[in-house]
């Protein structure tokens, strides 16, 4: 395997008409990676924070995205029973540790809550996005013990908390955030835009692919003002 | 560049070789047009082809050489103009072709700078706006693939067209759609270029127009020659003719 | 797959003939540019994102062998494993022996049109693995033993009466027993049997569409989830990517991402977008516990420093088939291998060779349309032009063609007799003709008069009008 490597790294640079890159060059691109430039940004990912949540849910329900404002984290759990109820689902949920979640009254709700990774059969799962991108009404998830990544896609349902206080308006906001507050990035990062869907059968868009069939956001905005359009 | 209507600029016209031989009204259209717009015409004797045939076909050495005789039989001359985007396309191509030529690559690259298809030379540098033409028909147009894409041809003759009495334009569905001439594809796979063009005759049909024009004359043939085969009552001309009032001549391929 | 692109006027013959085909290519011409372009009239940066576009993969690809060598050094630095293939072989074997070392029996495989390319499920069912398709259409050509027509949407030649034959014939094994109609009911049963596979698999193995120098990570787009279930669930996650994937950072991404699905099918972003970086972590509750990534070369350094060297900008959006229109009227097939329509008409010959794909950079009448809408502008009629060029060197294309055009430039470069022979010809014709202002049949011309009416010439040439003084005369 390493005779396949340095052959084909021989055939590029001989193609590029030079050896290796000088040492001075390679430091050039290596700040390039330690401090990526952004490039152009559309000006839509540019508004003004006071507009960014109004596109954020615009943009997500144009993906067939539900979207279920509430104001206050205490609202959460009565949020997914009736969620849940109108589906026609049991008040059951899979969730992470996410500490968000972990301090609400799931009991007195009347969910039953199971901390794990998702399992076949689950019929609805909770999580807490990191971020929303509201250049196309995007959720940024992290993989990780506080959202098993498996929650985004094996359940049919799939109920995501979104702070309106981490909804940014370019995918570069987004990364620049998990920069600051990670470091790097964990095993996957889910960028997810609507439920799953497929247009293979004769060009006609049907949901639920393979991933949830529903994707419903609870944005969590302290001002109801501001999750109102 | 800027019109200078008040000068007369030696403008040499490239005929084409399908204008030379299947339908010289066109080229005497075209000089019809250029000496209302005040230029001084000439054909120069060198011209036979511009080289599209063998550049297409992959044969440089032969699409250089034609190319070195165009450019030598243009010399000296303020506009060369043809009434083919296509055409003028591989004029302008020659600047890349000779690039590696030092005797020609400058030579190549004026000539690109002051090669022009014909109504775009007319509304763009002549500064033309109307024709005293008539040409009571509902027309459709054709927007042959070198001139919109490579040339920006789409506003110009339907501009002029407007200017003409009596005339109709009605849009057709896709006009900008390849009608599946394409040089020498149209024999070496037709049945797929008689798919595109059986599909874009259709689209003229559909138009609601009788009179279907383009720019480019191996498009209007293929076009033309389908409507026949078809046994349509559509007709088929170069907008050059329409736009220079030169319609008695019957249109292509009928007798 | 075997190429069978020697066999393109045959089987574009066939597609032309073939009715439901035809149907479904009608549903992609109408669809697709006009979602594409509902999507880009909404995004006023289009355009000069593409030109973002083009310059960032020529910067990659200037300095192809950096960043190959940097994301190798950061996939590692994650616990992960790069392998390096020249070729389908070496690629095939990687596959394998990460695939034996964990006993694997079935693996998932999300799109990969690499994968195609490199026979990977041939060569695994012969080595007593069980590769299982997830993209729905891909799952659906596994079924049927078929290939891929077009890169985005694999199965588009299929109607909704072929995918119930299908699961009809091979969903009984699971239990289900009756035959289907509904979209919607066909899709949910491939659903059901699917996430057994994806729950069962040993081994999961995807594509990327872009590797990333900064991180080490490879990215995903889908809208149906098959590649996430396929990147998470198993022991083990095989990437498969060529080499010229790699682009250097997260930002370059974005720019990528805003160009790719616009210009594939008019969405302002894929559904699930979807960045994998290593292994499982140690606290991770899911998540596979080996991260492989095989770049696959398989012809492609080759075309570094040559005229074909734009090709490699190519994001695999489609967008100049879905405008194309040869390829609207043939449909994939016809291309006999992995990569159709414009995009396939470049890369083949490079892959393949030009003697089994001569037809496709021919098949081309050079519309223009295929550079106007790439989003990273792939001069691609230039570079059909070019391996012209190369059969014209190695007098590939056919006698009587070669024969005709050395004609045509031989007289051409000699006015005085072109004039005669364009003389006599013209007269000819139009006394051929006579009065009808047409032909309908010519020998030596068949390939026109077969379909359509020559139009006769009016009898003289300009030129001879012209020195006769007509029109002004020769001034």
């Amino acid at each position: 395997m390493s005779e396949a490597r340095s052959r084909i790294l021989d055939t590029i640079r001989r193609g590029l008409g030079r050896g290796p890159l000088p040492e001075a060059q390679q430091a050039t691109l290596r700040e390039r990676l330690t401090n990526p430039p952004r490039n152009l940004i559309p000006a839509r990912a540019l508004a003004a924070p006071e507009r960014l949540l109004g596109l954020f849910r615009d943009m997500a329900e144009e993906a067939a995205a539900g979207i279920t404002p509430l104001s206050r984290e205490s609202e959460i759990p009565a949020a997914v029973v009736n969620w849940l109820e109108a589906q026609g689902l049991p008040a059951s949920i899979v969730t992470g540790e996410a500490p968000l979640l972990s301090s609400l009254a799931w009991e007195a709700a009347g969910i039953q809550v199971q901390r794990r990774a998702a399992r076949a059969g689950d019929q609805a799962a909770l999580s807490v996005a990191f971020a929303g991108i509201a250049e196309t009404g995007t959720l940024m998830l992290l993989s990780g013990p506080e959202n098993p990544s498996s929650l985004n896609f094996l359940p049919d349902n799939h109920l995501v908390v979104l702070a309106a206080s981490t909804v940014v308006g370019s995918y570069e906001d987004a990364w620049a955030e998990l920069r600051r507050q990670h470091g790097s990035l964990p095993r996957t990062v889910n960028l997810i835009t609507g439920p799953s869907r497929s247009a293979d059968i004769e060009q006609k868009l049907q949901m639920g692919a393979h991933g949830p069939i529903r994707l419903q956001i609870l944005l969590l905005a302290p001002s109801l003002e501001a999750a109102v359009r | 560049m800027e019109p200078k209507p008040s000068t007369q600029p030696r403008v040499g016209l490239f005929v084409t070789c399908l204008v030379d031989l299947f339908r010289p009204s066109v080229g005497f259209a075209a000089v019809k047009l250029l000496r209302a717009a005040g230029c001084q015409v000439s054909v120069p004797a060198g011209q036979t082809c511009c080289g599209q045939p063998a550049y297409n076909s992959g044969d440089r050495r032969d699409a250089q050489a034609i190319a070195r005789q165009v450019i030598d039989a243009f010399e000296g001359l303020d506009y060369v103009v043809a009434p083919s985007g296509s055409c003028i396309g591989m004029l302008r191509a020659y600047r890349t072709l000779l690039a590696e030529d030092a005797a020609y690559a400058s030579r190549a690259a004026a000539l690109a700078e002051r090669s022009f298809e014909l109504t775009a030379f007319l509304f763009v540098l002549r500064g033309v706006r109307s024709v005293p033409a008539r040409f009571a028909t509902t027309v459709t147009y054709h927007d042959s693939c070198a001139g919109l894409r490579e040339l920006a041809i789409k506003q110009q003759p339907r501009a002029l067209l407007a200017s003409v009495e009596g005339l109709e334009l009605r849009e057709m569905a896709d006009s900008e759609v390849c009608c599946g001439f394409g040089g020498t594809f149209c024999v070496k796979y037709p049945e797929i270029s008689n798919r595109m063009v059986s599909e874009k005759v259709q689209r003229v049909a559909a138009s609601g127009a009788d009179t279907l024009l383009a720019g480019d004359l191996g498009c209007l043939m293929n076009m033309a020659g389908k409507l026949r085969r078809e046994g349509s009552a559509l007709h088929a001309r170069h907008v050059a003719e329409v736009l220079a009032g030169v319609t008695d001549s019957p249109p292509i391929a009928e007798p | 797959m075997q190429p069978v692109s020697h066999a393109f006027k045959e089987n574009a013959r066939r597609a032309l003939e073939d009715p439901a085909l035809q149907r479904a290519l009608g549903n992609l011409r109408a669809g697709f540019p006009s979602r594409r372009a509902a999507a880009i009239a909404r995004l006023p940066e289009f355009d000069a994102l593409r030109d973002c576009g083009r310059d960032l993969k020529e910067h990659a690809i200037a300095h192809l062998d950096f960043y190959l060598e940097q994301f190798e050094a950061r996939v590692q630095e994650r616990g992960g494993q790069v392998h390096w293939a020249r070729d389908s072989e070496e690629a095939c074997h990687a596959v394998l022996e990460i695939c034996r070392r964990v006993g694997a029996k079935m693996v998932t495989k999300g799109k990969s049109m690499v994968s195609e390319e490199i026979a990977l499920n041939e060569y695994l069912s012969a080595n007593g693995i069980e590769p299982v398709e997830t993209d729905l259409g891909e799952y659906i050509l596994q079924l049927r033993g078929e290939h891929p027509s077009h890169i985005i949407v694999p199965a588009i030649h299929l109607n909704r009466d072929q995918i119930s034959d299908a699961f009809e014939a091979h969903h009984g094994q699971y239990g289900y027993n009756k035959r289907l109609e509904e979209p919607s009911e066909l899709m949910n049963e491939a659903r059901q049997v699917l996430r057994r596979k994806f729950i069962a698999a040993d081994v999961g193995i995807t594509g990327a569409n872009f590797c990333i120098a900064e991180t080490g990570s490879t990215v995903i787009v889908t809208n149906e989830g098959n590649g996430d279930l396929t990147q998470l669930l198993p022991k083990v996650h095989v990437v498969i990517s060529s080499i010229e994937k790699v682009v250097p950072t997260l930002e370059d991404v974005c720019t990528f991402l805003r160009l790719l699905s616009r210009s594939a099918t008019g969405q302002e972003l894929t559904v699930y977008t979807t960045f994998s970086t290593g292994p499982r972590r140690p606290e991770d509750p899911d998540g596979p516990e080996e991260f492989h990534v095989v770049l696959v070369d398989n012809g492609r350094s080759q075309m570094v420093g040559t005229e074909f060297q734009p090709m490699l900008r190519c994001i695999r959006c489609a967008a100049c088939m879905n405008y194309c229109p040869v390829y609207g009227a043939i449909g994939g097939h016809a291309y006999g291998w992995v990569y159709p329509g414009p995009m396939g008409a470049v890369l083949t010959p490079q892959l393949v060779g030009i003697e089994e794909a001569g037809h496709l950079p021919n098949a081309s009448t050079f519309c223009g349309r295929c550079e106007a809408v790439c989003p990273v502008h792939i001069p691609l009629p230039k570079m059909m032009r070019h391996w012209r060029e190369r059969e014209f060197e190695r007098h590939l294309s056919p006698r009587s063609v070669r024969m005709g055009l050395a004609g045509w430039a031989f007289v051409a470069r000699r006015p005085a007799l072109y004039r005669r022979l364009t003389g006599t010809a013209v007269a000819v014709l139009r006394a051929l003709a006579g009065r009808s202002g047409r032909l309908r049949s010519l020998p030596l011309a068949t390939g026109w008069t077969a379909w359509r009416d020559l139009p006769a010439p009016e009898g003289r040439t300009f030129m001879q009008r012209w020195q006769r003084g007509e029109g002004g005369g020769a001034s």
